[in-house]
C-alpha cells in the first residue's frame, strides 16, 4: 500500500527514518520537516564543534535519496488529525498517510538571574549544546559548566583538553550520580582533579553575571563563558496542541504509535515503556524499529539493553542499564572490581550469567558493553572480563616435546633436539635437517637459544630449576 | 628447452630448475632437482619474494607430482554409473559431439565454464577465448570470484585499476606500520612475514592468529563488523587531526562524502558494534597517522561477506586520508590468495572481462579483443552470470546444461555446498580437467588428467604484479596431457580452425601480449625471453622502444600511482559507503557466528595437499575452534566430534577449545571434503557489487554428535 510519510523534525532520528524507509522499499513519498536551517546533521557530536576538533559543517550526515522531500528551516504550526493534514508556518499544507514526530528536545534552562534577557534570549556568554547554532568553538577564556551530567561531565573534559580553564558546578553531590555509584564516582572525581578542572559538587548557582557565575555558598567562579548542561525537556509542544496522550514525552506504544494511530513518535521526544530517550544512538534504533514498522514488518519495537558510553578521550566508562525499567529483577549475583589507583572500577548485578545494570571504568568496558548489548551470557572467568585480558599466561619454563617451534613446517622442539642429536649444531644445520626457520622466520630466535642451551654443559641446563 | 636458462643442467633427471611454488600469490621461488619419482624441491635463496623462505606445503608440494591417486588416463561415467578408463580420442569425441548437441538445442549459453585462479596466464587467457569463441557461451567464470573480487571492485573503483599490491612486498620492509585487514599471513603465506618483521602490526581479525599473536595492536571485532570499524577508524583519523588535507586535495576527489558516510560512526558507537575498545581504536589510528611510512592491506577476512567491496572501499577510504596510497614507501593493497590469483584475474575467465582487464561492454574492448582473436566482435558474447549465480543455475531449465571446469573444485569451495553439489548432479554433463581426482572430478562425467606445475610452462602473475616464468622439471605421464592440449582438441572438434588456439604456452603468451597491448593490465613489453633473463617486471610494461622479444623495452611499473591514479583525471575516488548487518546474524535458533578460514598446512579445497602425508599429518581432519566456555555450556568435549548446524547445512568436526577465541564464535577451516566441508554451513548471500559470497558469517549453532571419536 502507498503511504505518504510526514516526518516533523529534521534532526538525525528524522534522517535515520527516512533513509531507513527508502531502503526497505516504502512505497509512497517521504517528507522530512526540519525547523533548523541545516540539513540533518550529528548531533551527538556537538561537543567536538565546543573544542574546536570539527566544524559544523563537518557534521552533516550524508545526503538523504533524492525520493526524500527534505524541508529545513520550517516549523509545523499546526496538525489536523481529522483532516490528515500538517500546516507549516510558511502556509503550506501537507497532507499525510502517517505522520512521525520526531521533534527532539530543547535544553533545559534552570532560573537563574542573569542567564536569560529581558527579551528572552541567552545572555551574552551563555551557551546550550543543542544545535548546531548554537555551537561554535568557545573563545578562549575560563568556563563554567552548569551540570554534571554525562553531557556536562564530557564537555568540562574536553574544553579542558582544549585548554580552557574549567570548573564544573553540580548541584548534587557526585557526578553523573543517574548512572555511577559511589565507587565508579570516586574514580571520576580522581580524574576531573587529574586533568585540572575544578568540580563543585552540591552547589546550585544563584546568579550569572558576565564574566562569572556566583554559587549558593556565595563563591564567585569565573565563566567568561557558561555553559549549560542542566538536561533537556521534550519537544512535545505540537503533540500537545492536537492532543495526544503526553507525560513526559509523547506516549507511544510497542509500535511506536501515539495515542493517533495515525500519528508515530520516535526520538528524544517519544516516551516509551514509562522512559524518555536519552541518546542519539537509542532514537536511531527507533527509527529503525519504525521505519521497518512501516514497511511491513510487523514486529514490534523492543529496545537493546542500554550502554551509555560518555564520549571522554582516553578514559573508558559505561554505565548499563535494562532496556526498560520493566526489566529490573532481583539480581543473583553481583560483582566488584575496585583498583582506584589504577583507574578502573566495576560492579555489575547479574541474573542467569547476563548483567542486569552495572558500571565499569578500565578496559573491560568494551567487552561488558558488548555483552550487556546482546543479553549474552558473561564468560566464567570474570576477573578476567574485569581486567580486560583473556585470562592466559605466558608460558614459562621449559619447552614441553611436543611444543611446536617452527609453525611454518611444523617442527617440534623434540624434532629440533633429535636433529641436534644427529649431528645438526647450529641454526643452519637444524634448518637443513628440520626446515626450522625456513618459513616466516620467526622462530629464529628460540631456534638460536635452543642451540645454546643444548650446547652448553649438562649442569648449566638443569640449574635454577 | 636447451635455451631455457632455468634448466641449470640439461637432461631430464639430473638437471634442476628454477620455477615457483605451486600454491599461493606469493610464488616463492624454488629450485627442483632429481627425476620422476624423487624430485626435491628448495627455496631459491635470490629470489626477493620468500628470501630462501619456503613453508611446509612448499617443501612438501613434489608429493602431489606422484600422488598415488594421481589421475593418469581420462575417464568417462559409463552405463553403469562408474567412471572406467577411456582413451582420449573417445572422452574428447564424447565431450565435443555432446557440447554441440547442447548448443544446437539450447543455444551456446547451454554450456559453461569455471576456471580458476591458479591456472597459468596462458591457461586463463585460452580459457576465456575458448568460451567466448569455441563455445560461443557468455557463462564463463572463476574460482577467483569467491577470492579477489571485493577487493578488485574496490580498488577499481578508488584507483582505477585492480593491481593487488601495487608496490614490491620488499616495500613492506621499509614500513614503520602495517595495518592489515583480515589478512593471517603468518599462516596463508608465511615467508611474507618476512617482510612484515620491523613494522609494528595492527591486525583486525576477531580471532587470534598467528599474525594477530605477532601484532603490537591486535583489534578483534565480531564477524561481520569490519566495515564499521573501518568507518570508525576514518572518523578517528579526523577527529584526532590525522588526516593529510594536502594530499587529499592534490591526489583524491570524494573525501566529503565519504567524511559524512563516517560522521556517525563515532568510537564510542563503533565499540558498541564491532567490540573493539575506543581507546584500541584510538592506538590503531595514531599508530598508523603517526607513522612515517605505512600501509593498509586488506585479505579475505575483510572482503569474503556479502558488503565485502564496501568494507575493501572503507579500508581504502582510511588509507586515502592518511595519505599512503601512491606515496613512495606507503600504500595499500589486499594480498591475493591463489598462486595466480592476480593473474588469473585479468585474463578473461571473469565474466565480464576479456583479456587485459579490457570489458566485455566496452565496443572499443570488445573490437581490440576480437581482432587479435580473429573473429567478428558482434560474436562474442555479452557478460553473463557470476561464479555463485552460474553453479547456482546449473541444470535449471534457464542454466546451462554443461560446466567444464579447470583448475577449481566448487563442491569443497562454493559457499552452500550442498545445494551446489546438487545442481553440478543435475547436470546433462560435467566435465573436470585435473591431476587429481577431486571431490568435483569424482561427480564429472569425463574427467581429463591434466599436467600439473612442475610439468608444464607458463608464467604466474603474483600479488605484486610481477609476472614470474614456471617451468618444466619433468615431462608429464604418458597420457596426461596439458590444459592446453585439451582446450585446442575441443576447440578443433567444434570446428575451429587449429592455429587459433595454440598449444605452446609461449605462443599463447606472444598472442595475450597482444590482446593486452594498451589495456590498464598491459603485458606487450613482457617476454619470455626478458623473464628468463632475470628482468623483475611488473605490469603494465607496454611494448615499447622494444625489438619482438621485448628486450631493452619498458621497464615495466613495480609502483603504478606514484605519479598518478588509474582514473582519468589522475585523482583516487573517495566512495561513500555504509556499515549494514551480515545476511544472518546469531538468533535464538542460530546463537553463534560461524567463521570459515584457513590453516597453514592446507590449501584451498585440500585436493592437492590432503595428498601430502606431512601436510595431513599436521592438519588432518576437520576441526571446529571453539571458545571453553562455549564448550563447557554445550556439553561440547575438546577432542569429540560435533556438529555444526547453520540455516543452509550441517558439518562434521572435532571440538578444539581455543581460549583466545570470541566466546560467540567458532572457526571452521575449509579445506575438507564430504561432511566435513565448512561451506555446507556457508550461505547464498552474494555483494550486490562484486558478487562476493558472504564466506564469513554464518549463524549456526553447534551440538555434540552423542558418539566417541
Amino acid at each position: 500500500m502507498k503511504t505518504d510519510v510526514v516526518v516533523v523534525g529534521g534532526g538525525p532520528a528524522a534522517h535515520r527514518l527516512a533513509a531507513r524507509l527508502v531502503q526497505y522499499g516504502h512505497r509512497g513519498t517521504v517528507t522530512v520537516i526540519g525547523a533548523e536551517d541545516n540539513a540533518p546533521y550529528n548531533r551527538a557530536l556537538l561537543g567536538s564543534v565546543l573544542d574546536g576538533t570539527l566544524s559544523p559543517g563537518q557534521l552533516t550526515l550524508p545526503a538523504l535519496p533524492s525520493t526524500v522531500r527534505l524541508l529545513t528551516g520550517t516549523r509545523v504550526r499546526t496538525i489536523d488529525r481529522a483532516r490528515h493534514t500538517v500546516r507549516l508556518d510558511d502556509g503550506r499544507e501537507l497532507t499525510y498517510d502517517v505522520l512521525v514526530l520526531a521533534t527532539g528536545a530543547r535544553p533545559r534552562l534552570p532560573w537563574v538571574p542573569g542567564l536569560v534577557t529581558a527579551r528572552g534570549q541567552l545572555a551574552d556568554g551563555v551557551r546550550t549544546v543543542r544545535t548546531a547554532t548554537d555551537c561554535h568553538p568557545l573563545p578562549a577564556g575560563p568556563v563554567t559548566v552548569l551540570g554534571g551530567g554525562i553531557l556536562g561531565v564530557e564537555s568540562a573534559l574536553r574544553l579542558r583538553r582544549a585548554g580552557h580553564e574549567v570548573t564544573l558546578v553540580h548541584r548534587e553531590h557526585a557526578l553523573m550520580e543517574r548512572y555511577f555509584d559511589a565507587g565508579a564516582c570516586a574514580v571520576l572525581d580522581d580524574l576531573l582533579a587529574e586533568r585540572g578542572v575544578a568540580v563543585q559538587l552540591g552547589r546550585r548557582a544563584t546568579e550569572f553575571m558576565p564574566g562569572k557565575l556566583v554559587l549558593d555558598d556565595g563563591q564567585v567562579v569565573a565563566a567568561g563563558t557558561l555553559l549549560l548542561c542542566t538536561g533537556v525537556e521534550p519537544e512535545t509542544a505540537p503533540a500537545r496542541a492536537c492532543e495526544l496522550a503526553v507525560r513526559d514525552g509523547v506516549v507511544v506504544d510497542d509500535r511506536l504509535r501515539t495515542s493517533d494511530p495515525h500519528i508515530h513518535a520516535i526520538g528524544d521526544c517519544a516516551e516509551h515503556a514509562g522512559a524518555v530517550g536519552a541518546t542519539v544512538t537509542g532514537a536511531w534504533e527507533q527509527a529503525d524499529a519504525l521505519a521497518r514498522i512501516l514497511t511491513g514488518t510487523n514486529r514490534p519495537f523492543s529496545p537493546s539493553p542500554q550502554v551509555l558510553r560518555p564520549r571522554i578521550a582516553d578514559f573508558d566508562a559505561v554505565a548499563l542499564t535494562p532496556a526498560s525499567a520493566k526489566g529490573i529483577e532481583e539480581a543473583e549475583e553481583t560483582i566488584s572490581l575496585m583498583d582506584r589507583a589504577g583507574g578502573r572500577y566495576a560492579w555489575l548485578a547479574l541474573r542467569g550469567g547476563r548483567i542486569q545494570r552495572g558500571v565499569v571504568i578500565g578496559p573491560a568496558v568494551a567487552a561488558v558493553g558488548f555483552l550487556h548489548e546482546r543479553a549474552a551470557v558473561l564468560p566464567e572467568d570474570r576477573l578476567a572480563l574485569l581486567t580486560g585480558s583473556d585470562g592466559t599466561y605466558a608460558e614459562d619454563g621449559v619447552l614441553p616435546d611436543d611444543a611446536v617451534v617452527c609453525h611454518c613446517n611444523n617442527v617440534t622442539h623434540a624434532a629440533l633436539r633429535q636433529a641436534w642429536t644427529g649431528g645438526a649444531h647450529d641454526p643452519a644445520a637444524l634448518a637443513r635437517a628440520t626446515r626450522a626457520t625456513t618459513g616466516c622466520g620467526s622462530c629464529t630466535g628460540v631456534v638460536r637459544e635452543l642451540c645454546a642451551t643444548l650446547g652448553s654443559p649438562p649442569q648449566a641446563q638443569g640449574g635454577a630449576s | 628447452m636447451s635455451a631455457d636458462p632455468g634448466a641449470v643442467r640439461a637432461g631430464e633427471g639430473t638437471r634442476e630448475s628454477t620455477t615457483h611454488c605451486p600454491y599461493c600469490a606469493l610464488q616463492c621461488a624454488t629450485v627442483l632437482s632429481g627425476g620422476h619419482g624423487d624430485v626435491a624441491v628448495r627455496p631459491s635463496p635470490d629470489f626477493p619474494v620468500n628470501q630462501g623462505g619456503l613453508c611446509q606445503k612448499g617443501w612438501t608440494a613434489p608429493a602431489v607430482l606422484g600422488a598415488p591417486d594421481r589421475l593418469l588416463t581420462p575417464l568417462v561415467r559409463g552405463p553403469d554409473g562408474e567412471l572406467a578408463p577411456a582413451d582420449w580420442d573417445h572422452a574428447l569425441d564424447l565431450i565435443a559431439n555432446r557440447l554441440a548437441w547442447l548448443d544446437s538445442r539450447h543455444g551456446p549459453d547451454a554450456v559453461a565454464v569455471f576456471g580458476g585462479g591458479g591456472l597459468t596466464n596462458e591457461k586463463a587467457y585460452t580459457l576465456g577465448k575458448f568460451a567466448r569463441v569455441a563455445l560461443g557461451t557468455s557463462q564463463i567464470d572463476y574460482n577467483g570470484r569467491f577470492c579477489m573480487s571485493s577487493a578488485a571492485a574496490a580498488a577499481c573503483e578508488a584507483f582505477g585499476l585492480d593491481r593487488g599490491l601495487p608496490f614490491p612486498v620488499t616495500d613492506l620492509a621499509e614500513a614503520d606500520a602495517v595495518l592489515l585487514a583480515g589478512a593471517n599471513p603468518a599462516e596463508t603465506m608465511p615467508p611474507l612475514m618476512r617482510h612484515l618483521a620491523w613494522a609494528d602490526l595492527v591486525v583486525i581479525d576477531p580471532r587470534r592468529t598467528r599474525t594477530a599473536e605477532r601484532a603490537a595492536l591486535h583489534l578483534q571485532p565480531a564477524p561481520g563488523t569490519d566495515l564499521a570499524l573501518a568507518l570508525g577508524l576514518l572518523h578517528l583519523a579526523v577527529t584526532e587531526g590525522l588526516a593529510d588535507k594536502e594530499y587529499i586535495d592534490a591526489r583524491t576527489t570524494g573525501f566529503d562524502a565519504a567524511w559524512q558516510s563516517c560522521v556517525a560512526w563515532w568510537p564510542e558507537r563503533v565499540e558498541q558494534v564491532t567490540g573493539v575498545p575506543a581507546h584500541d581504536q584510538r592506538a590503531a589510528v595514531r599508530l598508523l597517522g603517526g607513522a612515517r611510512r605505512a600501509y593498509v592491506l586488506t585479505g579475505r577476512g575483510a572482503e569474503q561477506h556479502s558488503k565485502g567491496a564496501d568494507t575493501v572501499a572503507a579500508f581504502i577510504n582510511l588509507a586515502l586520508a592518511l595519505g599512503l596510497p601512491g606515496t613512495p614507501g606507503s600504500g595499500f593493497g589486499t594480498l591475493t590468495g591463489q598462486g595466480n590469483g592476480q593473474g588469473g584475474r585479468e585474463m578473461g575467465q571473469k565474466t565480464d572481462q576479456l583479456p587485459g582487464y579490457r570489458s566485455l561492454t566496452d565496443p572499443a574492448d570488445r573490437a581490440h579483443v576480437a581482432s587479435v582473436w580473429g573473429v567478428d566482435p558482434a560474436s562474442l558474447p555479452e557478460p553473463g552470470r557470476s561464479a555463485y549465480e552460474l553453479l547456482d543455475a546449473l541444470g535449471t531449465p534457464t542454466g546451462p546444461k554443461a560446466l567444464l571446469v579447470f583448475g577449481s573444485n566448487p563442491v569443497v569451495s562454493a559457499p552452500r555446498a550442498a545445494h551446489i553439489t546438487a545442481r553440478l548432479n543435475a547436470l546433462d554433463l560435467l566435465v573436470v580437467a585435473d591431476f587429481v581426482p577431486s571431490e568435483t572430478a569424482a561427480l564429472a562425467d569425463v574427467v581429463l588428467p591434466v599436467a600439473q606445475w612442475a610439468e608444464e610452462e607458463g608464467t604466474m602473475t603474483n600479488l605484486e604484479g610481477r609476472v614470474l616464468r614456471r617451468r618444466r622439471h619433468l615431462r608429464p605421464p604418458p597420457e596426461v596431457r596439458t590444459d592446453l592440449e585439451v582446450l585446442h582438441a575441443l576447440a578443433v572438434r567444434l570446428g575451429q580452425p587449429a592455429h587459433r588456439f595454440p598449444t605452446r604456452p609461449r605462443d599463447v603468451f606472444d598472442e595475450l601480449r597482444r590482446a593486452s597491448a594498451g589495456s590498464r593490465a598491459d603485458y606487450s613489453g613482457i617476454s619470455y625471453e626478458r623473464l628468463d633473463a632475470g628482468e623483475a617486471l611488473h605490469w603494465p610494461c607496454p611494448a615499447e622502444n622494444a625489438g619482438d622479444d621485448g628486450r631493452g623495452g619498458h621497464p615495466g611499473t613495480p609502483r603504478p600511482f606514484l605519479d598518478r591514479f588509474a582514473h582519468p583525471d589522475g585523482r583516487a575516488r573517495f566512495v561513500a559507503v555504509d556499515h549494514r548487518p551480515a545476511a544472518q546474524t546469531p538468533d535464538t535458533a542460530f546463537p553463534l557466528y560461524g567463521t570459515t578460514g584457513r590453516v597453514l598446512a592446507q590449501y584451498q579445497s585440500g585436493a592437492q595437499t590432503r595428498r601430502v602425508p606431512e601436510l595431513t599429518a599436521a592438519a588432518p581432519e576437520m576441526v571446529v575452534e571453539i571458545h571453553p566456555d562455549t564448550a563447557r555450556r554445550l556439553h561440547l568435549d575438546d577432542g569429540r566430534l560435533a556438529e555444526v548446524t547453520s540455516a543452509h547445512g550441517t558439518v562434521r568436526a572435532r571440538v578444539r577449545t581455543t581460549r583466545t577465541l570470541r566466546p560467540d564464535t567458532v572457526f571452521l577451516p575449509f579445506h575438507y571434503p564430504g561432511a566435513a566441508r565448512a561451506n555446507l554451513i556457508t550461505g547464498d548471500a552474494l555483494d550486490p557489487r562484486s558478487r562476493m559470497p558472504e564466506f564469513k558469517v554464518s549463524a549456526v549453532r553447534i551440538t555434540p554428535t552423542g558418539e566417541g571419536p
